[in-house]
Order: C-alpha cells, then structure tokens, then sequence
C-alpha cells in the first residue's frame, strides 16, 4: 500500500461526500436527527399518567393521598368520580388508564392498624405501559407509607410491622424508571453509528459504478486493498465526528451519566465503525447501484441493531433460539459496551468478553472487504 | 523490455459473454511508436479487445503482452506503462479540472516535484487555462475528452489505449484531438486508437480492421486501399438504389457493389462487365444510370471488400 494512493483516494472521496448533498445529509443531519427522534421519541418513561380519583372517604388524610399521586409528578388527575361505574365510563373513553380508589372507611383502618387498603385500577390495554403506570402507583404508595411509619414511630416509638415490606420492592421499579432513558440513549448511539456508517460506505463504490468512473479508476496501478483503506480513512473521520457528537449530546443533552473511561469508549468505538463501515463498503461492492446498496446497508444494520442488539428490548428476554441469534448481532456487542462504560464506569479489562466479540466481527468484515473487491470488469 | 519487442502483441486473444464470442482469436502485433488505428462496426470487439489489454477484462482464451509484460499475471505493472481512455467518459464530474488531475496524478504516483508542471501541462493540452477551479460535469465533449487524455498520460506512459476517444464529440475538437494524438506519437508514444469513423483512419501509420471479433486486415491506410480491392472501383450515379444494389451483385465481373452516400461503388474485375457497359446493363433492368466514373478507393471501400469477403466465407464454410 502507498500512502501517496491511499491520500489521493482518501482526499477525492472527502471532496465527493462534500458535494453530494445526500452523503452530506447522511453525515451530519441523520445523526441529529436520530438523536433527536430516537432520545426523545424512545423511552420507557411515561409522564403524567391520566388517573380519576373515586375518594369514597374524601377526608383529610384520603384527600393527602391524592395529592400525593399530583405531586409525584408521573400522574394527572384527569377526573373526581362520584360512583364505581364512573371508571369503566372513564376507561371507555380513553380519559385515564389509571384509577384510584379509596375506600370509605380509610383514616379510620388507618388509625387503628397502621395500614389501610387502597385499590388501583388499570387500563391494561397496553401492558407495557398499565407495568410502568403500575410501578409508579407503587413508588407513590411506598413513599407515602415510608412518611406514614415515619409519624407513627414517632408516635408510637416502634416501627409497624407491616410497612418494610411494602416499601422495598417499588425501588427496583423506581430506578428502572427514571433511568430508563440512560439505559436507551447509549444504544441510540449504536443505533445512529451503525447506521449512519454503512449508509456512508454502501454508497462510495456503487457510486463509481453508476457514474461510470469506475473503468478509468480501476485501469490505474491502485491495488483493491488501497481502493478499500483509501475509501473507508474519511468515513472513519466523519464516523468517530459522529460518534463524538452523539456521545456529546448524550452526555450534555440528555443527561445520561458517564462513569467509564474515554479511551474505552474510543476503542471500541473504533472496532464498531471498523465493523459497520466494512459492512457498507461490502454491500457497495457487491450491490453496483447507490439506492440498491444503500437499501441494503439499512436493512442489515437497522434491523438487527434495533431488535436484537438488546438496545429496547433485553435479550435476557428473548427465547432462547433468538438469543443464540444474538451473538452474531454485532451492535450487542457494542450496545452492552457502551452501557458499561456509561453507566457502571467499566473499563477496557472489565469488557475484554464483548470487546473480543466486536474485534473477532471487525476482523472478519476487514478480510471479507479486502477480497470483496476486484479490479474487473467481469 | 528490449528495444525489438513489440508495445503490444496478442496471441489466439478471445473473450466469449456467454454463448457470443466478442473476441475471436485474436493476433494482433504493435510495434513501439505507432499510431494504430481500430476499426471496425459497433460490435466489432474493439472495446473488449482494449479492455482485455488493460487487464479489466479477462481473456476466455489466449494472451496479451503489454509493455513486455503478461496482462494476466502482472496486471498492475503493466497499468504502470499504460493510459487508458473509456468510451464512456469517466472523470470525476464533482471534482473540478484540478482536482481530477491531482487525483490520477496521486493515483499513478507522479513525482512531487513534476505534478505542478504536468498539470499545467495538462490543462494548457486540453484548453482549459483558467478554468482549472469548473466542475468537470460543466465542461462540453471536447474539452472533457481532451481533459480525459491529459489524466490518462499525466504518469507519461509509453502506450495509450484510447477507445472511441471522439465518439459524440464535433468535428472540430475531433481535428484537435488528433492533433494531440500526433504530438504524442512523436514523443515516441505507442497508440491503440478505435474508432468508427473512417476518415480517422487515414491519420494513423497502420490500421487494423476488425469484424465479428476477428481480425481480417492490418496494414498501412495506403498499403490497404491500393492492394485490398481486387478490381478497378467505379461511382455509379444510380435510382432507384436499392434495385441497382440487387441487380449489379448479380452482374457478371462485378467482384463487389455497395451502396455510398447516394450513389453505388462498384467493383469491376478483369472479365465481365467493363465501366462504359454500366448504364446499359442498368438501363435494361429498368434502371436510370448516369455518369460513371473511377474513383481512387477509400479505406470505407477496402473495408466493406473485406467484410463482405469475409462474409462470404463463413458461408462457403
């Protein structure tokens, strides 16, 4: 390979990515606006659950309750119901799928044992969200039952029997909740970069073909080896800008914590555009048109990165068969990666499982690439 | 590579697409310094023949030395020695003049310190003094053809191998270009230049005619039109032609008739028919003649001879 090749490709392809409005669009606007619909648009959180209050007692202390629920922050009280009934109506109609009821008798059960029943309702049309609607519930309840043993062990000098147990388990679904958008973005981010990186490259060699530049380029001296690394070194460039960018905006913008070390997070995002860019760059060379390539490059790393790299929905999850399938995801790889180094601050020793799985699929896209491409015409 | 050994040479050279033979054993010779010229139909094989000789096509049979060296086995060393210019144009129509030629002089390597003055070079070849910043795709034929040749030998290769290079392009940058072919042939360049238009022909020092893959003359363009024929080539002012066409085929002493513009040339051999006798053996097939008269024949008239002989074979065999 002669670095005065490699430059020469690397320079005319920047020049060629530079002019063409749609690979510019690709680069730069499709990262923004991934994160934008992907951080925004994909959470698991559910703000401000539409909730009716059926207060049978309507004292002061069922009245705190309620209040309660407004003040958490995750639930509205659309409606004060007068009668049972009134759920179902409210229900039918779509105004809440939450409801609330409190029995007429609560203060007083209150004050005699230190516990009192209080009946929820859920809408569980849609499962996912009637869990999440349902751990909120719990959150509320916890801390209001955590206040209440509060008072009666200051009134009391001992702690209710009942009340430990209650307040244990909704913390679970507490983090899980709040967190579940710095569990998501980094996957985002995988999601984005495989991408973005694959559309790049799907479209590099393809587009020599279409336009007819092809012939001249190949009855050159350049080797297919320089052809591929004099290609893929800008897309590396703008892929890593890229990367940079999301991780900015996942870090600045959204807030997701970021507990590992810089250097792990550049080595493997390195190995993960190495993987995707090889990817494009091989569907390029097989697929000689730009929209065929690129359909292509979207289906093979959409796909799979968002349903089976463990980006929304777990793979501890999946059946079995599905989680073999798994393993030969390459943006899992990368996905439990990036959550490590994000949230549990691991470092590249902690990784070396994933991280060896990424290189092994860097590795082998590399030696698929670099035969991919023949100086032929047939 | 010694002195003696041709620029190109080709033995037994085919390509087949399938069940069609493009290339048909092919032997074609070419010595160091000559203007070749390709001739023959669209079809022919020219191209295939050109591409087969820069490597991007790989023979179904036979070889081809470029340059002394094996197109099969070492491909890259003998694209070191070569220029190529497509049928198709093939620059890059999003870089501009300069950038197209700094890429194919990075590509080929050009020495650092010879890259300003061979683009200098190549944009004053092509014309294009002052416009070195313009987008290429903006650029007209001529300008991009001419522009084409100087990327093509910017590593200043011994052998050129340019195919159609003024297919669509008009008759003036056409003369132009030729005359860039010629400044190059006398610094000593090897080149391979096919085309379909005939008059082109007679610009080059040989020719090599080719049909149905097949290669069924090469000589220089005098050497061909004087010994080729078989006959003394007569223009039959003639209507309706057609009719003309089919009864003089058929006439006895006449080796060859063709239609030629609006009129026929005739081929007359030694027996038969004598020129004078035309308009009357004509005229009793119900056709007007007027005048008949000798003309010197052209390389158009060599190769429609040859290609019909050659026809005319394949059906004896």
């Amino acid at each position: 390979m002669k670095a005065r090749r490699l430059l020469a490709m690397a320079y005319k392809e920047m020049l060629q990515v530079w002019r063409d409005p749609r690979s510019l669009a690709v680069a730069l606007l499709m990262p923004l606006m991934q994160m934008v619909l992907l951080g925004y648009g994909v959470s698991l959180d559910i703000k401000r659950v539409p909730l009716c209050v059926f207060d049978q007692e309507n004292s002061q202390q069922s009245r705190a309750v309620v209040e309660r629920f407004v003040s958490s922050g995750w639930f509205e009280i659309r409606r004060t119901l007068g009668r049972e009934a009134g759920i179902r109506d409210a229900m039918d109609r779509g105004e809440c799928i939450a409801a609330a009821v409190i029995p007429a008798d609560f203060s007083r059960q209150l004050a005699a044992t230190g516990s009192a029943p209080l009946q929820a309702v859920f809408d569980a049309t849609d499962v996912n969200t009637t869990n999440i609607a349902l751990g909120y519930a719990q959150g509320v309840i916890a801390q209001a039952n955590a206040d209440i043993a509060a008072r009666w062990t200051a009134a009391h000098g001992v702690r209710p029997s009942l009340v430990g147990q209650v307040d244990l388990e909704p913390s679970t679904w507490f983090n899980e909740t709040l967190d579940s958008r710095n569990f998501i973005i980094p996957g985002v981010v995988a999601v984005i970069l495989a991408l973005v990186g694959a559309q790049l490259t799907s479209l590099t060699v393809s587009r020599e073909w279409e336009r007819g530049t092809m012939e001249q380029l190949i009855s050159t001296p350049v080797t297919a080896l320089e052809v591929m690394v004099g290609k893929l070194m800008p897309y590396f460039a703008i892929g890593l800008l890229d990367a940079a960018f999301c991780l900015v905006a996942a870090i600045y913008w959204f807030g997701v914590p970021f507990r590992g070390s810089v250097l792990a997070l550049f080595t493997t995002t390195a190995l993960f555009l190495v993987v995707v860019l090889g990817m494009g760059y091989v569907i390029s060379v097989r697929v000689r048109s730009q929209l065929g390539a690129s359909q292509v490059a979207l289906l093979v790393t959409m796909l799979p990165t968002t349903l089976l790299s463990g980006y929304t929905f777990p793979i501890d999850q999946m059946p079995a068969p599905i989680r073999a399938i798994t393993l030969a995801v390459y943006s899992r790889y990368y996905v439990t990666v990036l959550r490590a180094i994000f949230l549990k601050g691991s470092g590249l020793a902690d990784l070396w499982l994933p991280l060896l799985g990424l290189a092994f699929y860097a590795a082998v896209i590399v030696v698929i690439a670099a035969r991919a491409f023949r100086k032929r015409l047939d | 590579m010694s002195g003696a050994a041709p620029a190109v040479l080709t033995r037994g050279l085919s390509k087949k697409f399938g069940a069609f033979t493009a290339v048909d054993h092919l032997d074609l010779s070419i010595e160091k310094g000559q203007v070749v010229g390709f001739i023959g139909p669209n079809g022919a094989g020219k191209s295939t023949t050109i591409r087969m000789l820069c490597g991007l096509l790989r023979p179904t049979e036979g070889t081809a030395m470029v340059a002394g060296l094996d197109v099969g086995r070492e491909p890259e060393a003998v694209r070191e020695h070569i220029g190529y210019m497509s049928q198709k144009f093939s620059l890059y129509g999003d870089l501009t003049v300069r950038e197209n030629l700094r890429f194919f002089g990075g590509i080929y390597r050009v020495p650092r310190r010879d890259i300003e003055e061979r683009t200098r070079a190549a944009v004053s070849m092509a014309g294009l003094e002052g416009r070195e910043g313009v987008l290429v795709r903006t650029l007209a034929g001529g300008w991009k053809q001419r522009l084409a040749l100087g990327c093509a030998i910017l590593h200043r290769p011994p052998i050129l191998f340019l195919d159609e290079p003024t297919s669509g392009v008009e008759p003036e940058a056409r003369r132009r270009f030729w005359d860039l072919i010629h400044e190059l042939a006398g610094g000593g360049v090897t080149i391979l230049v096919s085309t379909h238009y005939m008059e082109e022909a007679e610009y080059c020092n040989r020719i090599a005619l080719i049909d149905r893959g097949k290669l069924i003359a090469m000589g220089a363009p005098g050497e061909l039109r004087s010994q080729r024929l078989g006959g003394q080539l007569v223009e039959v002012e003639c209507a309706p032609l057609g009719a003309a066409l089919q009864a003089l085929a058929a006439a006895p002493g006449v080796i060859e008739a063709a239609i030629f513009g609006d009129k026929l040339h005739v081929v007359l051999g030694e027996a038969g028919l004598g020129p004078a006798e035309l308009p009357g053996f004509l005229a009793t097939r119900g056709i007007q003649a007027g005048q008949v008269r000798s003309v010197a024949p052209s390389l158009e008239d060599v190769f429609v001879h040859l290609v019909s002989g050659a026809q005319d074979e394949r059906i004896a065999a």
